[in-house]
Parts: structure tokens; C-alpha cells; sequence
């Protein structure tokens, strides 16, 4: 039987398509201004016996097609534990919201924390802020470097802005903003993690996941190590995958 | 309705166009939400006329009441007794507003960062939208938080109708004495404005009219404990929200022959969502109507709502006025009752706690949402109490902050999905 999880997320749709014994195939496209017809052509493409959708935009798929739906929470949870079974806690950095999932010794979901209403702390903010220092978003993490601690207070994506044109006019290096930058959002997501409570190991999931820099102010700031998956953005889409074999 | 009653409204000094801009759009929310809902019991009829009529034929029947002799007295809490209204002939209006009108006018007057409820009930009347506050002869406000209370100042100052009760913050023996001390003198000023006399006999009919009314709700939050639910949370809530405006004699009648209509349902095993829905209890700010925002994202994703821990729902009826025998002992009586209301204005206040525990297990919820208003500290607060006692019950607790707009909607879809989804895993394993 061939399963798949479809995770529509504010920038990226991710499919993950299962088949007994072959590698699993895993697709992102953008989301941009109309995901309906991304989710049918991937749906189309490669075609599954079951299918869950989830992300942000889970229930346009249900409307349009009458499919069932967890929320990314349960998904990112599932596909955590599958690839580290000593998973106890997720943090979740995506497109728009954060959140912090803590994980029974089962593998059932016991609690979680969201981001309320802004970006503030999200992918969204450190793809404007890259923007803001001419980096791309995929490279941000590798120009970071530690010195001189300066701090960025501004959680919110415009303030931020301002905060750092001053930042540069003061004749900092834009390495150095970078660093602070990504201190501010970890500062962030470790009192969203601290309200949930931390439990056993601690998987790093989302895109923001593949930032270097990210990854290793969360390790240091949590003072544990993070695990991470090579394709953190997979593990939604991949988890519902997984629950669209359940019984 | 609009068009018999906009000389009505015209008279009481409403802007009209923006009248109807808020009706058609209460209208539209209406149909979307409660007459989408499936398996309604018959009964509700009655109560969606009500609500249609809200700002109609409820205010046709005060403007009569008046020309009567009666007085309209609105309030905004249930520490303030309704018999004593009741018992000088006069009509109570609970006046709490649950949706987001008038808050650049409203913010003329008091900060940005108020709550909703607040901003609400000053926006209503700056707008000029409100046939209550315009048709009340007393507004009776009371010392519960700071904002409402420095709100009440700005309150007077635009309507002059505004009295304030001093609600002391402690419920020891200083505290409700001063209590029973602001309900005696509310009695004088009630008597003053309306130019009449308290009876002992006037008050045991209006105890008998209030606490029936308070049997009734009851009725319906026992016939909630069963699953399948025989009403849904979002019916049950406006059941509630009307109580605070309609004719008490007659709701109480209604309610009771929904309640009849309930119980066969109970009997039969009808439901409105299938037995095992899921079950949650939502604990905190009140909701006034139309603030059915909680309760229809619940209900929306697959849960049912099986009661309110709130001023709007278990608060304003789980107690009864007891016997009295003189006007002095009713007096005492009625505000003694009213400091068994465990809002979080108080400290300590830990038998909101006790009563988030009973709720929870005669209701047999399987999860506590705490539900507090953007700003209302007091909630706000106790969420963290909340949290401890609901966890230590073992039952998942989710906190929603939020306020009556729809700006947040995803993501409080997705929270309340992904606690639903806590709650299913939980009755499966």
C-alpha cells in the first residue's frame, strides 16, 4: 500500500509519497497564491492509496477534495519520533508559526505551544531580515559570526527592520547583526519551550531547522544537543504520511 | 426586520446607517453559525427569534415597560442581585457587548490595550448601536477590575446614568460586609430612580422569578452532562447570553420546554454530535453575545462544549437565593450569594479552582480550555492556577488568549484541532 502526507505550509507545500520497501520520495514546491493546483498535480503525480493533508492550509484540500486532515502538531510529532525514537520534545520552527510539542514515552502529543498571531520568531522573520542584510535565506546561517554581543530586541518583524538599518548605520558588521538576529529568535522559541517543558531528547524540525546557526544557539542556549533530520521541512509531511497508515 | 423599527431606533438616538451595516452583519454570522449546525433540538426557535429580535421587538416591549412605569436598569455583572431590580419593578438588562464595534471611538476615551468586553461596551454606545444603554433610566457598574472601573468614570461622563458598586477584592468577613453595605445602599438608589418602596413581598416574587430562571439553566447544564450532548455547546452558550436580556418569566418557560424536548432526547439517545465526541469544559472571561468565537472553532473541528465555567454560563446560576424573612435579611442574603461567584477579581479565589474540578467531573469533560481576554489580567493570571488543577486531575489543558476579532482564526483552529486530537488519543488509550 502506498501512503503519502501532504503539508501545506505558508511558503512550501510538501508531499511525501511511502511504498513498502522503496526509498521515500519527498517533493517541495512553493505555495505562493494559489496551492490548489500545486496539491492536485503532486497528488496526481504520484498517486497514493491513502492520503492525509496537513499544515496551514489543510482544509482547502478537505473542502476541494474530501480529504481527512491532522493538524501539523500530531504530524510533526509522528515524524520526529520515527526517525529518533528517543524524541521527547519538538521544536518547530516553519514559514509563520513556531511551536514546541512535548511527546508522551508512547509517542502521543501531552501538551504544545504556538506562537500567538505575528511572525514574530518565525521563518518569515529571518527571511526578511536576511533580505535586510542581502543574504538569501538559504545561506543566512553560514555568515553568522560570534565577537562583539550586540542584541536585537524587536521581536516584530517591522520594529526588527528598523532596528537593524540603525544597527548598520552604528558601522556594525552585518556578520555580527546576523548572529544577534538569530540569538533573538532562539531567545524566543527557548521561553516558548521552557512553558511547555523539556523532555527527553529535543528534535529541531522545519525549515529554519537547516540553518547552522539556528540549530547551534538552540543546542547551546537549551544546553543539550539538537537533533536534526538532513530534510527538517520533510518531517510534517512525512509524520502524516505515516498517520495516513494507521488503523 | 429593519424597516418597522427605524423610527424606534431613530428616536433612541442611534445611527442608523451604521445600525443596519451591524445588524445585516450579526445576521449573516447568525445563519453561518448557529443555523449551519446539525440535529438542533425544535425548541431553539424560540431563542433564535429572540436573538433576531434583540435589537427589535425586546426593545419595542422596554420602551412599553417604561411608558408602564416600570424603569430599565442595566447592568454588567452578576454580583449585582436582579431581584432587588426586580422587586422595585424594574427591568434588568445585562449589557455586556461581545463583539468588536466602535473601538477607534472608544479609544478616544481609554487605552489601546483595554479588552475586547470593554471596549466593546464603550464602543457600542460612542457609535451610537445600542438600544440598551439607550433605553436604561441606571447603568450600575461595580469596582471588578481596573479597567472597567476607571472605564465606568469615562462611562458616566457620556451617558450620566452610570452608579458604581464598590466590589471588595477579599472575601473574608471585612469584605462582605462591605458587600452587603454597597447592596443595601444599591436598594436606596434602586428605590430613588424608580420611586419605590422594597415589600418583603415584592422581593419573595422576584426571588421566585429569578431563582426559577436559575433552576431552569441549571436543568440545562445537568441535561449537558450527557453523551451524547443533547444540545450543543454554541446553543447552550446563547441560551445563557439571552438570559441576561429576555423577559425572565417568559424565558424560564421556554428553557423548560426545551429542557422537556432535552430530556426525551437524553432518554432516546439522540445527540447532537455522535457519543465520544470529544468533551471539553472552557473555564474564564465571560462571553457576551455575539462572542461565539471559542465555541463554534470547538465545535467546528470535531468537539463539543459541555459547559461554562464563566459569568456567562455556570456562575450566574449554580446558587439559589436562599429563604429570608424581613427586607434586611434579604438584603444580607442576596449579597452573600453574590460573593459565592468565584471571579478571578478575588484573592485568593482558589474555589474557582475547586469549581473548575466539579465542573469538569459531573460534565465528564475530558479537557479544560482557559479562555481569557486579551488584557483581562485577572484571567489571565489564573490560567497558570487553572493549568495545575486541571493536570493534576489528569486532563489536558489548552490556554487561548484572544480577543472578538477573526485575525487569529488559523491559528486558534489549528491549537483547538491539535488539543482535540490530545483528547481522542487519550479516550483510545
Amino acid at each position: 500500500m502506498t501512503l503519502a502526507g501532504i503539508d501545506i505550509g505558508s511558503r512550501y507545500i510538501k508531499y511525501a509519497l511511502l511504498e513498502n520497501g522503496e526509498p521515500p520520495v519527498l517533493v517541495r514546491r512553493e505555495t505562493g497564491y494559489d496551492p490548489l493546483p500545486t496539491c492536485r498535480a503532486l497528488m496526481e503525480e504520484m498517486r497514493a492509496d491513502r492520503i492525509l493533508a496537513t499544515g496551514y492550509g489543510r482544509h482547502l484540500l478537505e473542502e476541494d477534495k474530501g480529504i481527512s486532515t491532522i493538524t501539523e502538531i500530531r504530524a510533526v510529532a509522528k515524524g520526529a519520533r520515527h526517525f529518533f525514537p528517543s524524541c521527547g520534545t519538538v521544536i518547530d520552527i516553519g514559514g509563520q508559526d513556531t511551536k514546541v510539542v512535548q511527546l508522551a514515552p508512547g509517542g502521543t502529543v501531552t501538551n504544545f505551544e504556538m506562537n500567538d498571531r505575528c511572525a514574530a520568531g518565525t521563518g518569515r522573520f529571518l527571511e526578511m531580515m536576511a533580505h535586510a542584510l542581502g543574504y538569501s535565506i538559504d545561506t543566512f546561517g553560514l555568515h553568522c559570526e560570534d565577537g562583539e554581543q550586540i542584541a536585537v530586541n524587536s521581536l516584530c518583524a517591522v520594529f526588527a527592520e528598523s532596528e537593524v538599518i540603525s544597527l548598520i548605520t552604528k558601522g556594525i558588521r552585518r556578520e555580527i547583526i546576523a548572529t544577534a538576529l538569530h540569538r533573538s529568535i532562539v531567545t524566543r522559541v527557548t521561553s516558548l519551550a521552557k512553558r511547555v517543558g523539556i523532555r527527553d531528547d529535543v528534535v529541531f524540525a522545519g525549515g529554519c531547522a537547516k540553518n547552522p546557526c539556528l540549530t547551534r544557539l538552540l543546542a547551546q542556549r537549551l544546553n543539550k544537543p539538537v537533533l536534526t533530520h538532513q530534510m527538517p521541512d520533510m518531517l510534517s509531511a512525512y509524520g502524516a504520511a505515516l498517520c495516513a497508515g494507521d488503523p | 426586520m429593519a424597516e418597522g423599527y427605524r423610527d424606534m431606533w431613530g428616536s433612541l438616538g442611534l445611527n442608523l446607517e451604521a445600525h443596519e451595516g451591524l445588524l445585516a452583519v450579526l445576521s449573516d454570522a447568525y445563519q453561518n453559525i448557529y443555523l449551519s449546525q446539525k440535529n438542533r433540538p425544535k425548541r431553539m426557535q424560540y431563542f433564535d427569534f429572540v436573538i433576531s429580535e434583540v435589537h427589535g421587538q425586546r426593545i419595542v416591549e422596554l420602551l412599553k415597560a417604561k411608558i408602564d412605569g416600570k424603569h430599565i436598569i442595566g447592568t454588567f455583572c452578576i454580583y449585582v442581585p436582579e431581584e432587588l431590580i426586580l422587586a422595585l419593578d424594574g427591568v434588568a438588562i445585562g449589557l455586556c457587548a461581545g463583539a468588536d464595534v466602535g473601538a477607534e471611538e472608544a479609544e478616544k476615551y481609554i487605552p489601546r490595550n483595554t479588552c475586547a468586553l470593554i471596549k466593546g461596551f464603550m464602543g457600542f454606545k460612542l457609535a451610537g448601536l445600542c438600544p440598551y444603554v439607550e433605553s436604561a433610566d441606571l447603568i450600575v457598574g461595580e469596582t471588578t477590575c481596573d479597567g472597567k472601573k476607571k472605564a465606568y468614570e469615562m462611562f458616566h461622563q457620556i451617558t450620566g446614568k452610570v452608579y458604581v458598586m464598590e466590589l471588595p477584592n477579599k472575601k473574608g468577613d471585612d469584605g462582605r460586609a462591605l458587600w452587603r453595605n454597597e447592596v443595601k445602599r444599591l436598594a436606596d438608589k434602586l428605590s430613588e430612580v424608580t420611586g419605590k418602596q422594597l415589600t418583603v413581598d415584592g422581593l419573595k416574587k422576584a426571588a421566585t422569578v429569578v431563582n426559577e430562571k436559575r433552576k431552569a439553566l441549571q436543568r440545562l447544564s445537568e441535561l449537558r452532562s450527557h453523551d451524547p450532548a443533547p444540545i450543543s455547546g454554541l446553543d447552550a452558550l446563547l441560551i445563557n447570553q439571552i438570559s441576561f436580556y429576555d423577559d425572565p418569566i417568559r424565558f424560564t418557560a421556554k428553557l423548560n420546554e426545551l429542557c422537556d424536548e432535552l430530556d426525551e432526547r437524553v432518554k432516546s439517545g439522540t445527540g447532537v454530535a455522535a457519543k465520544g465526541t470529544p468533551r471539553v469544559l472552557i473555564s474564564g472571561s465571560p462571553m457576551a453575545i455575539p462572542n461565539w468565537k471559542l465555541h463554534y472553532i470547538v465545535e467546528s473541528s470535531g468537539g463539543i462544549v459541555v459547559g461554562e465555567e464563566a459569568c456567562v454560563g455556570e456562575r450566574n446560576f449554580k446558587d439559589l437565593l436562599p429563604e429570608f424573612s424581613s427586607i434586611g435579611d434579604a438584603v444580607e442574603k442576596m449579597a452573600d450569594r453574590s460573593m459565592t461567584v468565584n471571579c478571578a477579581c478575588f484573592t485568593p479565589n482558589d474555589e474557582r479552582m475547586t469549581d473548575i474540578e466539579t465542573m469538569s467531573s459531573t460534565l465528564q469533560a475530558q479537557g479544560v480550555i482557559h479562555y481569557a481576554l486579551q488584557f483581562c489580567t485577572p484571567y489571565l493570571y489564573e490560567a497558570y492556577k487553572a493549568k495545575g488543577a486541571v493536570e493534576a486531575m489528569g486532563l489536558p489543558f489548552l490556554k487561548i488568549e484572544t480577543d472578538y476579532s477573526m485575525e487569529d482564526m488559523g491559528q486558534l483552529k489549528t491549537r483547538v484541532e491539535a488539543f482535540l486530537e490530545i483528547l481522542k488519543e487519550g479516550a483510545r488509550a
